[in-house]
């Protein structure tokens, strides 16, 4: 029979940043640790970031941003999970986020806000940790 | 798990074409879940309508850009579309990355396409092997079209014949001359050879490499496999393969089809049948205690697999269901 259920994960590029050094950086770790992680590539609108998670039916989003915008587009991001029913899955973030707007960040459901220099280890340990066990 | 009114639901869902429901079955399948067989039983009956195209080809030879092109154009001429698109697992960790989406973006949110990433899961041949079932789902889900991306493939990946009704070999200029044109395995699969990134510098003679090949076929059928250029860059080519894809299928409906779904039926027949009887058989040689003693002697080199399993098989095992007589 099937062994340990596969980890998939989808790391996104909310946002016109092109920067993404740091996306593929997690992406391989988790892959690394044995996840199957699906990279969304740049400049993806909430819609798509949502659609795909979806159509992948991931057990985590990772959200990488480095523009600011932050503050509408992850919002948003939650409202649309949330309309399609995928609360469920595990939401967190990382890149440049000022520290006193992580606790808005994760009233609305995501789960942990990662900065700069951060581990890799740190992450494959929250990211198994946190994952939902069975769905 | 999920109960068996979910599983009802889920099986609607797809039904209807619901994006999440086909997700979820998919994911079932792929982890070998217990209803999964369940659930293809279900399935199969409502197979057999889309048109299955397999993209197979070197990495980087444009696949997944192809894919976006044929997609698009297959949307305007209205048609729904489902791709499932295969990279390969590591070995040694077990992870993958999936990173065919990247090339696909605009197509996420078309309600009329679902895209799925799959991993290999070290399975051999340039898919996963949920690969055929996750089609028979998008099959079942109404989609005109399934598309199937292999891993970039290297020569004996060809897995994708088995599932594809038409598959296309895709290739880009400078990858290789005439010698490796000549070479088994990927070049004698191609229903429709593609010159990918045709703007590129070199591309006739790539043209000319494969046509020169193709020519030295001698196997006669009512079927000769085309050499088209594409440039996913430029959109040359794309509407000119969509109109061999047309022929191709044309050809296959003069009863072609017909004959190859036989062969595959009593191929997929004879693979589910090896599984199972391994599976029961291999589970009955474990339970008795030869092979805890043998597997210890192996281990201490008293002797070695292949007269082990001599000695296992002199006193075969009887088979757990018995006949009625």
């Amino acid at each position: 029979m099937s062994k340990e259920r596969k980890i998939r994960v989808v790391i996104a590029k909310p946002g016109l940043d092109s920067h993404d050094r740091g996306a593929k950086i997690v992406a391989r770790a988790l892959r690394d640790a044995g996840m199957e992680v699906i990279y969304t590539g740049l400049r993806q609108t909430p819609e798509q970031i949502v659609e795909t998670a979806l159509q992948e039916d991931v057990d985590v989003v990772g959200l990488s941003i480095l523009s600011g915008a932050h503050t509408t587009l992850f919002p948003k991001i939650m409202e649309l999970l949330k309309k399609k029913k995928l609360t469920d899955i595990l939401v967190f973030a990382g890149g440049i986020i000022p520290e006193e707007d992580v606790p808005a960040l994760k009233k609305i459901g995501i789960k942990e806000v990662f900065g700069p220099g951060t581990p890799t280890s740190t992450l494959v340990e929250f990211v198994r940790k946190n994952a939902p066990k069975k769905r | 798990m999920p109960s068996s009114t979910q599983i009802k639901e889920l099986v609607q869902g797809v039904l209807r074409g619901d994006k999440r429901s086909i997700a979820r079955t998919i994911s079932i399948i792929e982890n070998n879940q217990p209803e999964a067989q369940k659930l293809m039983a279900t399935f199969y009956p409502k197979t057999g309508k889309a048109q299955v195209i397999g993209i197979t080809g070197p990495p980087g030879a444009g696949k997944s850009t192809l894919i976006e092109k044929l997609v698009k154009e297959l949307r305007n001429r209205g048609k729904t579309v489902g791709v499932v698109a295969v990279d390969p697992t590591s070995p040694f960790t077990g992870g993958a990355f999936l990173g065919d989406r990247v090339r696909m973006q605009d197509l996420s949110t078309d309600p009329g396409v679902y895209i799925r990433s799959m991993a290999t899961r070290n399975n051999p041949g340039g898919l996963a092997k949920a690969t055929k079932d996750a089609s028979r789902v998008l099959d079942a889900s109404g989609k005109d079209v399934v598309i199937i991306e292999t891993v970039g493939a290297g020569q004996s990946e060809v897995e994708v014949v088995k599932v594809a009704h038409t598959v296309i070999v895709t290739l880009a200029p400078g990858l290789g001359d005439d010698i490796q044109a000549i070479k088994a395995g990927q070049m004698e699969i191609g229903d429709i050879f593609v010159v990918n990134k045709a703007d590129r510098e070199n591309a006739n003679k790539a043209v000319s490499d494969i046509e020169a090949m193709l020519e030295l076929t001698t196997e006669k059928t009512g079927w000769k496999p085309p050499v088209v250029k594409t440039s996913a860059f430029t959109g040359e080519g794309i509407a000119q393969l969509l109109e061999l894809i047309d022929q191709h299928r044309t050809y296959l409906k003069t009863g072609v089809l017909d004959e190859r779904r036989k062969e595959r039926v009593e191929n997929e027949l004879i693979e589910a049948l090896k599984e199972k009887i391994a599976e029961s058989i291999l589970n009955d040689f474990k339970d008795r205690g030869e092979w805890k003693r043998l597997t210890q002697k192996i281990l201490k080199r008293k002797t070695d697999p292949y007269t082990a399993a001599d000695e296992l098989l002199a006193k075969p095992p009887k088979p757990k269901t018995k006949k009625k007589t």
